[in-house]
């Protein structure tokens, strides 16, 4: 599926933007080797052979024909193109009745979804195959993009404004969502994950309740942490070792003395991770921007434990 | 045109650089002197925007940040963009290379506004000390300054808008100085069809410097009004909007890529027909078409904008206006391949750049379409795919066409010949290196790569390498260049006042040309094209 020039289209829409990406390409290489197949023939047949008869080239100083041809046929041609383009573009941007509608906001830097039933999920979007999808797209900070480079299409995502953008994937898989408008910092690890699911495994999922095989029997809880600090975008701001992202690393991060803004010191301990997350702004480790959003809402006091848990065994 | 190679003076004294001492060239109102001190400033900063970029292949070369962090990254590429644009690609050739050769070419003694001239150039200097002050706190919005970030971030973004709003006058003040100068100052019989066509594209770039560059000033007053005051134009919080910024933004910055492509262009007419021993095939189309560009530059802005929420009506008008910028883009193209036809061609370095222009120009216009289309568009916007147009264009284009009236100028403004051997390893160099930078980033742009970003996906690292590699080819040729520029100005051999051969009115004076340009003002008769068989 993946060649050098594309990857393959995940959508029929995807589809038809590919061939008029192809139309303009053969368009493009076809003047192209024209013209400067030309100029290099030229180049080469008129180099000076016999410097002392410079002086007699002839005298061509245009040719109205000439100049009429090669205003009219780019005329005809990039019409041409236009029309092409618009054509496959309104296709994109007129959604199809019935779409299954998600709620996505950007924040720096991490993407909260929002589905119709009220469930949410952070930098991770599910949706069924072969149905029409439709995004609502907001942003609370700064500009933000919504880029699905397998399906061909973005927009941005504007503070006080919403934006729309569907699709129709045609078969499930896993596909990547980039932040494509420049927000700073994070900006390149701002990144999220649409996955389309078989109709019926999206039917069971959506019966579960959208939270992620919550509490499966028996499962440590240390490691249910790990899951919610991979799904909710953690990482995108916090390593867990190695050079520092935005906010500080994960290893070694409990039990450890962390210096406070203002000047005061405390020990990472359970009560403090657990605040750091509902909380962020209340207690702002020195050297560090506060810009973390609050996690209150998007999980449960549960998972928020959990989290903490994990964070205790990266020493 | 009997008496060429013996027309002015061959005396090989120092020209207008007799004089010495600092004080000479600080106060100078010699047209010659300050169009060299942009070019010496320009060319400065041209080195310190390509050093970023090499900064930022470096980091590129792991998918992970490894060298800086990811803010080191984020101001780096901010500060390649904006030196590149507002401190080298705008004035490199209309204040460096314009400034000399406007008067040369119309037959003047200097430009009409001397003294506007210099205060152009020291407004200009302000400009830069205030931007390179900015540096306390160093910006990372990217050189499009998108509310709200910039209204947010704690960089020196007012600072920095101030410097700009200094470059952006001096801007306008040269802008306005050669309109005067192209209108009033033409010598006896140099009638407007008689003009070089270098001086065709300068008047269309003059009209967009002087209509253009006032809204970027008011755009970055009222950023600074949002930051200082509080002021929310471009805040929804208070009522006003992001998208305004990019709105106003735009207005200015479409049209002023004319402003750094049509300078070019006009060095491209005038080495092309020199080179070919040939008239410029369909001079009026040429010039015409210059004029076409500058109008129709300012209709098109909001192709940059596609995917900013405008709605579907205005996304259509944008792009069908965008595609006829392609037609007179064209014919020129055209027109210049036509003048090869049955011609003499030598390619020294002028005409290896001039050619290299054409070659690397068609590239950045022919993947135009792919990002004037809308579905494409959306498709590609914000990605590599265009990271390598706007070099191809920008760089391809401009900064080639810089390159060739460098090499064709040398002569002219040092009285020195260049090492035409080492200038064409250093063409060899740059051509390779540059395709290979960036021609790998359509490919990895069409994949899904997308700009201004520190840390990238695993499956993009090939191309990032084979990019890297082909910049430091392309750093190496750069260097070279310079290297022989320098040579040049130290041990070249003295230059005759005509050695191309050209029949234009700057090779009438002598090489370098005296303060004053001319003893005795020329009479024109017949327009500067007059190559090959003699005819009207």
């Amino acid at each position: 599926m993946d060649n050098v020039f594309a990857f393959g289209a995940a959508s029929g829409q995807a589809g038809r933007v590919d061939a008029l990406f192809l139309v303009i390409a053969v368009i493009g290489f076809f003047f192209f080797f024209l013209t400067q197949g030309i100029l290099i023939y030229f180049a080469v047949k008129y180099r000076r052979r016999r410097p002392d008869r410079d002086n007699e080239t002839p005298s061509i100083t245009g040719n109205p024909l000439l100049e009429f041809l090669w205003i009219l046929i780019p005329t005809l041609v990039v019409v041409f193109i236009f029309y092409y383009g618009w054509r496959v573009y309104t296709d994109l941007r007129v959604p199809e009745a019935g779409a299954t509608e998600v709620h996505v906001n950007a924040r720096q830097w991490m993407y909260e979804i929002k589905y119709a039933d009220g469930r949410t999920a952070i930098n991770e979007i599910r949706v069924p195959a072969s149905k029409p999808v439709k995004f609502i797209l907001s942003a609370s900070d700064v500009l933000h993009g919504f880029y699905l480079p397998d399906f061909r299409v973005k927009m941005d995502m504007i503070p006080g404004r919403i934006t729309t953008l569907w699709l129709q994937p045609d078969r499930p898989g896993q596909y990547q969502i980039f932040c494509t408008v420049y927000c700073g910092t994070g900006h390149s690890n701002m990144l999220a994950q649409l996955i389309v699911m078989p109709p019926h495994e999206y039917a069971e999922w959506v019966e579960h309740g959208g939270r992620d095989e919550a509490g499966e029997r028996g499962e440590p809880l240390h490691e249910r942490g790990e899951r919610v600090v991979k799904r909710a975008g953690c990482l995108s701001c916090h390593a867990v070792e190695g050079k520092e992202k935005i906010g500080p690393n994960f290893r070694g991060l409990f039990g450890s003395k962390v210096p406070l803004e203002g000047g005061q010191s405390v020990t990472a301990d359970e009560e403090f991770l657990r605040e750091s997350i509902v909380d962020p702004g209340a207690k702002v480790v020195k050297g560090y921007p506060n810009v973390m959003p609050t996690f209150k809402t998007t999980l449960t006091p549960e998972e928020v434990e959990a989290v903490v848990e994990y964070l205790k065994t990266r020493k | 045109m009997e008496s060429i190679g013996q027309t002015g003076t061959d005396r090989h004294d120092r020209g207008y650089l007799a004089e010495r001492g600092w004080r000479s060239w600080a106060f100078t109102l010699d047209h010659k002197r300050i169009g060299a001190m942009y070019l010496w400033t320009t060319i400065a900063f041209f080195l310190i925007g390509g050093l970023f970029a090499l900064l930022l292949r470096l980091e590129l070369l792991s998918p992970q940040t490894r060298y800086f962090s990811n803010h080191a990254y984020n101001v780096f590429f901010t500060l390649h963009g904006s030196m590149m644009i507002f401190l080298f690609i705008i004035p490199a050739i209309p204040s460096g290379l314009g400034n000399f050769f406007i008067p040369l070419h119309i037959g003047a003694r200097d430009v009409a506004f001397p003294r506007l001239n210099l205060a152009s150039y020291w407004i200009f200097a302000a400009g830069f000390l205030v931007i390179i002050g900015s540096l306390v706190a160093p910006m990372d919005t990217g050189w499009t300054f998108y509310t709200p970030y910039s209204a947010k971030s704690a960089a020196a973004v007012t600072t920095l808008s101030l410097g700009l709003f200094l470059v952006g006058l001096s801007s306008i003040l040269t802008g306005l100085n050669f309109l005067v100068t192209i209108h009033k100052m033409r010598a006896p019989g140099m009638t407007w069809h008689r003009m070089p066509l270098f001086l065709w594209s300068m008047y269309a770039t003059s009209i967009i410097q002087v209509i253009a560059t006032p809204v970027v000033g008011v755009t970055f007053l009222l950023l600074a009004a949002e930051r200082l005051l509080g002021v929310g134009f471009y805040d929804p919080s208070k009522g006003g909007d992001p998208v305004l910024f990019q709105h106003f933004f735009w207005f200015y910055s479409h049209p002023v890529v004319y402003v750094m492509i049509l300078p070019a262009m006009g060095i491209i007419s005038e080495v092309i027909p020199v080179f070919s021993r040939k008239p410029i095939f369909g001079y009026n189309a040429i010039a015409y078409s210059s004029l076409a560009i500058a109008f129709l530059g300012f209709l098109v802005w909001g192709h940059h904008m596609f995917t900013s929420g405008m709605s579907p009506l205005a996304n259509t008008i944008f792009s069908f206006l965008t595609f006829f910028v392609a037609v007179p883009t064209a014919v020129k193209v055209f027109n210049w391949i036509a003048t090869l036809y049955k011609g003499s061609i030598t390619l020294e370095s002028p005409m290896l750049y001039a050619l290299t222009f054409i070659f690397l120009f068609a590239v950045g216009g022919l993947t135009g379409p792919f990002l004037g289309a809308l579905a494409t568009n959306v498709q590609l916007h914000d990605t590599y795919f265009v990271v390598a147009h706007f070099h191809y264009t920008m760089m391809g284009g401009t900064v080639m066409g810089f390159f060739a009236g460098l090499h064709y100028w040398f002569p002219k403004m040092t009285g020195k010949m260049l090492n035409e051997k080492v200038a064409r390893l250093a063409w060899a160099l740059i051509f390779v290196g540059f395709n290979v930078t960036f021609f790998t980033m359509f490919i990895v742009g069409t994949r899904g790569m997308p700009r201004r970003y520190a840390e990238y996906l695993p499956k993009f690292h090939t191309e990032n390498v084979i990019s890297t590699i082909g910049s430091v080819v392309l750093a190496a040729g750069i260097l070279l260049m310079c290297w022989n520029f320098l040579q040049g100005l130290r041990k070249g051999a003295p230059a005759p006042a005509n050695p191309w051969r050209a029949l234009s009115l700057e090779w009438k004076a002598a090489s370098p040309p005296e303060t004053e340009n001319f003893h005795e003002i020329p009479v024109v008769t017949a327009w500067p094209y007059g190559y090959g068989t003699t005819k009207a």
